[in-house]
């Protein structure tokens, strides 16, 4: 077990766990605000494509970054649209989404660059930094530190300001109002739809983020499919947080180190008896942690009470 | 009214999800003519076309068919793929474990554990959003992944041939092959894949049909899902039906296992479902949730996949993918409320034109 134990494990947890924070947090103003995003992966997808393609012809990584939350906005306004102008059902719309984010990015990869589904590579000078390669010379006698990628750093920063955003604000007291009794919110004065179209743009501009250092962070390109479910592992941490930023942080950090434990352990690890541990258990932790911990036997996980619902003002 | 909702609604959706894929095959430099020409009309040639798009349809009849059970009890099924490789593998096992038996046993064998397996794993959900009120939606992807992790576990670790590169089963006894239905047509070639699972599905069907407007047991399923405290009030186990509606739901979905395996392969390969489970959730919503609708847009889907292989290989720029995005624009037009649309429109501004003119 030593070997698995290191400090590697845990930058390869931060690493790993980086797209599924920025997802999750947006998808918990979305939620909070209660719309459902099952869009998650659709829009981690999106934005890791846009900041792959942007960044190999701007040649610039925060050029990339940038449109990355475009596009992750331009996709949720879709979804806002749908789910909330036209009323159409949250999960079903959330799922075209996916569905469409896995065959769009390889049909415009295709005509792009002419390839089946992925972008060409992106030279390292123009890849996302990690912290030492902002600021050289900054941090040298915090080496652990340095490799850190910045998008890394900018998520907890996220779920700080979110935090803070969330129980310290107008708008955060009128996002949760607006997800748990939007009829007392309107009542008040509060543009229940307005709140919701900013809540699930917001969780497009966020989940754009992961999208892009998923691409251009963590790796060197766009590949099909590159999300890899880590849009559905983001929605269980978000329950498994309670639809709270700090432990929703902490859940995906769970999820992450689940993964990088996978990742470690191949050919590593062995039962007593000398055989290897299959990884398939290992990647099951997480989904099963999010079954059982719905099912309310590690404490009661509450969704905001209008999750789900759309709003109709009464006439 | 109805007549509009229930036909000409989903006829406009997949006309409009067509004109936007049209606009961006135009964008990205190819004839859109001529993409849907090959993407349609690759289809309907004999017996190749036909041959294979009903056998792409198969699959997604008994998926759409798993969704619209679910719906009608107003339950989200999202792990139609995950039952369907729990069935799959089911299917593949019993094929293995017992592959020397008659085909008369082991046949019916394989396909009822099929059935069983997709029944037990859609179940759960059932069980869970019942007695807990867990959230079929999570639950149902969450144990999606579950089950694509457990079924690639059993095939590396237990019924892998020892040596093979490809992660699949060793193959299931002869006595468990479904025939092939070029075995009773003569101008359809054997080697086109297309077998006795088909008729399953049309059987499927009117089974469902039958079970939902001609039962009792259907009659509490959609009691349930038209509204569940009128339902409870009536004295319906709203419990009962959610549980029994997400296996029935998860049996139909398992069924893919008979086509796949017992009809197919002749073994269980993994990660064999080209997303069978999600387009399922589009064939049952275009469908409008009715066994009749299921399988005429399990054939529409179907078409687009058969299609999707030309496209890829005669236009230069357009790639099979634009299936995938053809399906998602559809999901997310069908899912729209009629109604919203017009009122919508009206907001926005592009209906105010029309209105007033």
């Amino acid at each position: 077990m030593r070997q698995i134990l290191t400090l590697s494990l845990l930058f390869s947890t931060i690493r790993l766990a980086t797209p599924l924070v920025l997802a999750a947090l947006g998808g918990l103003y979305s939620e909070r605000s209660g719309v459902i995003n099952i869009a998650l992966e659709g829009l981690l997808l999106a934005g890791a494509f846009t900041a792959a393609s942007v960044t190999y012809y701007a040649e610039s990584p925060w050029v990339g970054l940038g449109a990355a939350m475009v596009a992750g906005a331009l996709v949720a306004y879709i979804i806002a649209l749908a789910c909330i102008r036209f009323r159409a059902d949250q999960v079903v719309t959330g799922t075209g989404i996916n569905i469409l984010f896995i065959g769009l990015p390889a049909v415009l990869s295709g005509a792009l660059f002419l390839s089946s589904g992925s972008t060409p590579q992106i030279p390292k000078e123009n890849l996302l930094p990690t912290l030492s390669g902002l600021l050289p010379g900054f941090i040298p006698q915090w080496r652990i530190l340095s490799e850190v990628s910045v998008i890394s750093l900018l998520a907890l920063v996220i779920v700080l300001v979110t935090r803070y955003v969330l129980y310290r604000t107008p708008f955060g007291l009128r996002l949760r109002a607006v997800g748990e009794n939007p009829e007392a919110a309107d009542a008040a004065g509060v543009g229940v739809n307005r709140i919701r179209y900013a809540a699930v743009i917001m969780s497009g501009v966020l989940a754009g983020i992961g999208g892009a250092y998923l691409s251009i962070g963590q790796s060197s390109l766009f590949t099909r499919n590159m999300a890899a479910g880590r849009g559905f592992i983001a929605l269980a941490a978000l329950i498994f947080g309670k639809w709270r930023p700090v432990q929703t942080m902490l859940a995906c950090l769970l999820f992450g180190l689940a993964d990088a434990l996978t990742i470690q352990m191949q050919g590593v690890a062995k039962l007593p008896s000398g055989e290897d541990i299959p990884v398939q258990f290992i990647q099951m932790i997480p989904y099963v942690v999010t079954i059982i911990v719905l099912a309310g036997f590690i404490g009661q996980s509450r969704s905001p009470r209008a999750l789900g619902t759309p709003y109709e003002k009464e006439r | 009214m109805k007549l509009l909702r229930e036909i000409l609604f989903p006829l406009l959706a997949v006309l409009a999800a067509f004109v936007i894929g049209g606009v961006v095959v135009l964008l990205i430099g190819d004839s859109p003519f001529q993409t849907y020409l090959l993407l349609i009309g690759s289809a309907f040639s004999w017996p190749d076309g036909i041959g294979y798009t009903l056998f792409y349809a198969t699959p997604l009849i008994f998926t759409g068919l798993a969704v619209a059970v679910a719906f009608r009890c107003g339950l989200l099924n999202i792990g139609a793929e995950g039952q369907l490789y729990m069935g799959a593998f089911a299917a593949a096992w019993i094929g293995i474990k017992f592959a020397g038996l008659s085909g008369w046993i082991l046949l019916p064998a394989c396909c009822l554990a099929a059935i069983a397996a997709g029944a037990i794993w859609g179940g759960i959900p059932g069980l869970l959003k019942a007695r807990f009120g867990s959230h079929e939606v999570i639950n149902t992807i969450m144990l999606n992944f579950v089950a694509v992790a457990l079924v690639s576990y059993f095939t590396q670790y237990h019924y892998k041939t020892p040596g093979d590169p490809i992660l699949q089963t060793t193959p299931i006894g002869p006595g468990a092959h479904i025939a092939r239905l070029g075995k009773f047509i003569p101008a359809l070639p054997e080697r086109i894949p297309l077998n006795v699972a088909f008729i399953l599905a049309i059987i499927a069907c009117v089974l469902v049909y039958v079970l939902l407007w001609k039962t009792k047991w259907g009659y509490e399923i959609r009691a349930t899902g038209a509204n569940p405290t009128a339902a409870e009030y009536g004295g319906i186990s709203i419990r009962k039906q959610i549980i029994l509606a997400m296996a029935i739901s998860g049996g139909l979905a398992g069924m893919v296992g008979i086509n796949e395996v017992l009809g197919y392969r002749y073994r269980y390969y993994d990660g064999f479902s080209a997303n069978y489970g999600f387009v399922g959730i589009a064939v049952a919503l275009l469908g409008r949730n009715h066994p009749f609708g299921v399988f005429l847009s399990a054939i529409l889907f179907a078409i687009l996949l058969r299609g999707g292989i030309f496209v890829d290989a005669y236009t230069v720029h357009v790639s099979k993918d634009i299936v995938d995005m053809l399906q998602g624009i559809v999901i997310i037009l069908v899912a729209l409320r009629p109604d919203a649309i017009f009122s919508g429109l009206k907001k926005v501004g592009v209906m105010k034109k029309a209105v007033s003119s």
